[in-house]
C-alpha cells in the first residue's frame, strides 16, 4: 500500500513536469499548427542558464525568476527570427527547421558547458516528509507546477491578453478584424512556452541530472501527454501529462517485464495507441479541414 | 457632406488572377453606401481589399489618411469594423467573450461595459446567450453576434458582407432596422455588400453596381431602385 502511494506521488510529481512540457507544446501547436521538436532543448538550455547563475553564486530565489525572464525573451526571439520568416511554408520545412533548432541548441549547450553529467541542486533542499513517503523536492515540484498551471488558467480565462491569445489561435483572420496583433500573440505564446519549459527543466534537473540530452525523454513523455489529452486542448494536455506520469510509474513498478528500463517505450506505446484508436485525444475536438 | 471613405482606382488580385479592375466609389460621413452585384462580381473581394486582407493597389483614403498599404489590424484600430462573409465568429469562445474581443483595441473598462449593455439592449437574444459557446448559436444569432462584435469597436465605418445571407426574411427585417438605428443614433457610416438588393436599397443612400470586377452603374439608392433596366439586368428582382 505504501509502495502504491509512493509511486502515485512520484507519478504526480513527474507528471506535473510532463504536463508543463505538454502544455508548452500545445500552446505553440495551437498558434502555428506544428509540433515544436526543439521544446525540450529550449528547456534544457534554460536549465543550463540557471545552473550557470548558481555557479556564479546568484541566490536560488533570484535564479528562477531571472531564468524565466531570459527564457521568455529567448522564446520570443526564436519566433521572430526563425519561425516567423517561415510563414506558411509546408510542414516538411517546419520539421526541418525544428530539427535544426534541436541540433543547434543541443550542441551549443555541449559546446559551452560540455557533455559531462552535472548534479543540479534542488531549490527545496534535501530531506523528506511523512516518514520518507514524499521528498521535499517532490512536494516542491507538485506545488510549483500546480501554481504555474493555475496561474496560466487564470491568465487565459480572465485577462484581456489571454482572451486575445485564445482568439488569435482559434481564428487568426477574425482576430485581425477586431484589431488583435496576431503576430505578436504568436510570439508571446512562444515566450510563454519557453518560460514554462524553463520551470519544468529546473524542477526535473535535480532528478535526471543536468546534461544536454536531459530533456529528450521528458519531451517524449510531454508529447505523449499532449497526444493523450488532445493536441487541441490545453486542459487535455495538462491532464494527459499527469496521466502519463502516473501510468509510467505504476507500470514500471507493478509490471516486472517493464521495470525501470522499458519505461520510455510506454510513452511511445501511448502515442501510437491514442493515434490509432482516438486521434483527437481524450479532450480534443475534430478539426474539419476544407480542401 | 464630406467623404469618410474615398476609393479610386482600386485593383486587387488573387495570385496572378486580377479580380478588381480599378473601382471608384465612396462612403459619406455618416452615410450608407451599398455595393450590389451578382455572385462572383467581386463584392467580397472589394471589402477584403479595403481591409488589407488581400494584395491591392490604388488609393484608399479613410478619414483623410491613406490606408492603402496598412495592415488589417492597424486599419481596424482606426475605427473600421469589418463583418466578414461567414460571420467570422470565434466559435470556441462564449458570446460575451466574442463581444469583449470586439472591444480589444479600447482601453476604458467603464465605456466597454456601457457599450456591452447597449449592444445587449439592441440584441436581447445575445444577452440570453451570453455564457453560451458562440458555435452553438443559430445562424441568425451568430449574424447578430458578428454585428454586435463589430459595434463593440465603436467604429466610424462598418463594412458588412452579406448580412442577410441565410437568414429568414423576418430576421433580415429586424437586423436592417437595427442597422438603421445604429446609423442614425451613433452616426456610424456603412458600406454594405448585398445580393438582397431590395432590402438594402431601402436603407442605403448611395448604391454602386458591380459586374465582373468593375463598377457599371452608380447613383442614389432611389435612382437605382426606380430604374427598371438596371433592376432587370443586374439585380434580378
Amino acid at each position: 500500500m505504501e509502495l502504491l502511494a509512493q509511486q502515485l506521488i512520484t507519478g504526480i510529481a513527474t507528471g506535473g513536469i510532463y504536463a508543463c512540457m505538454a502544455l508548452a507544446v500545445v500552446m505553440i501547436y495551437q498558434a502555428i499548427h506544428h509540433l515544436n521538436f526543439a521544446q525540450g532543448e529550449m528547456a534544457m538550455f534554460s536549465t543550463f542558464i540557471a545552473w550557470q547563475m548558481l555557479a556564479w553564486g546568484v541566490p536560488y530565489w533570484l535564479v528562477i525568476p531571472l531564468t524565466v525572464v531570459v527564457s521568455f525573451a529567448g522564446g520570443v526571439a526564436i519566433e521572430r527570427l526563425v519561425i516567423r520568416p517561415l510563414g506558411d511554408a509546408p510542414v516538411l520545412s517546419h520539421i526541418v527547421v525544428f530539427i535544426g533548432l534541436f541540433a543547434i541548441i543541443n550542441s551549443l549547450a555541449g559546446f559551452i558547458w560540455d557533455f559531462t553529467i552535472k548534479p543540479f541542486p534542488s531549490p527545496f533542499g534535501e530531506g523528506s516528509q511523512f516518514g520518507g513517503l514524499i521528498s521535499n523536492h517532490q512536494i516542491g515540484m507538485i506545488a510549483v507546477t500546480m501554481t504555474v498551471l493555475v496561474m496560466l488558467f487564470l491568465f487565459f480565462q480572465y485577462t484581456r491578453v489571454g482572451l486575445a491569445m485564445r482568439a488569435a489561435a482559434e481564428n487568426p483572420a477574425s482576430a485581425r478584424l477586431v484589431g488583435i496583433r496576431v503576430g505578436w500573440m504568436i510570439a508571446l505564446g512562444w515566450g510563454m512556452a519557453a518560460a514554462i519549459g524553463a520551470v519544468a527543466g529546473i524542477l526535473i534537473a535535480p532528478i535526471v541530472f543536468l546534461e544536454p540530452n536531459m530533456m529528450l525523454s521528458i519531451l517524449l513523455y510531454g508529447f505523449a501527454g499532449a497526444v493523450l489529452g488532445g493536441l487541441t486542448s490545453p486542459t487535455g494536455a495538462v491532464f494527459g501529462g499527469f496521466m502519463v506520469g502516473i501510468i509510467e510509474n505504476l507500470a514500471g513498478t507493478y509490471i516486472p517485464e517493464i521495470g525501470g528500463e522499458l519505461k520510455l517505450p510506454i510513452a511511445l506505446f501511448l502515442i501510437v495507441t491514442v493515434l490509432v484508436f482516438k486521434p483527437t485525444g481524450l479532450f480534443g475536438r475534430t478539426v474539419v479541414q476544407r480542401v | 457632406m464630406s467623404k469618410l471613405l474615398e476609393v479610386t482606382g482600386l485593383h486587387a488580385s488573387y495570385g496572378d488572377f486580377r479580380v478588381l479592375h480599378g473601382l471608384d466609389f465612396s462612403v459619406e460621413k455618416g452615410g450608407i453606401s451599398t455595393l450590389l452585384g451578382a455572385n462572383g462580381a467581386g463584392k467580397t473581394t472589394t471589402l477584403r481589399a479595403l481591409c488589407g486582407m488581400i494584395k491591392r493597389s490604388g488609393t484608399i483614403r479613410y478619414d483623410g489618411n491613406d490606408i492603402g498599404s496598412k495592415a488589417t489590424e492597424e486599419i481596424v484600430r482606426m475605427g473600421v469594423a469589418h463583418v466578414p462573409e461567414g460571420r467570422g465568429t470565434f466559435t470556441g469562445l462564449t458570446t460575451e467573450e466574442n463581444l469583449e474581443c470586439g472591444a480589444m483595441t479600447r482601453s476604458s473598462r467603464a465605456e466597454i461595459a456601457r457599450d456591452m449593455e447597449q449592444v445587449y439592449h439592441w440584441f436581447p437574444r445575445l444577452r440570453e446567450r451570453r455564457a453560451q459557446q458562440a458555435g452553438t448559436l443559430s445562424g441568425g444569432e451568430q449574424q447578430m453576434l458578428a454585428i454586435a462584435r463589430a459595434l463593440m469597436l465603436r467604429p466610424r465605418l462598418m463594412l458588412l458582407d452579406e448580412p442577410s445571407f441565410g437568414l429568414a426574411p423576418m430576421i433580415v427585417q429586424e437586423m436592417f432596422s437595427i442597422l438603421r438605428k445604429v446609423n442614425e443614433e451613433e452616426d456610424v457610416a456603412m458600406l454594405i455588400v448585398e445580393q438582397n438588393a431590395g432590402v438594402v436599397l431601402e436603407l442605403a443612400d448611395t448604391a454602386f453596381v458591380l459586374e465582373t470586377g468593375g463598377i457599371v452603374m452608380s447613383g442614389t439608392a432611389a435612382e437605382i431602385r426606380d430604374n427598371e433596366t438596371i433592376r432587370a439586368a443586374y439585380l434580378g428582382y
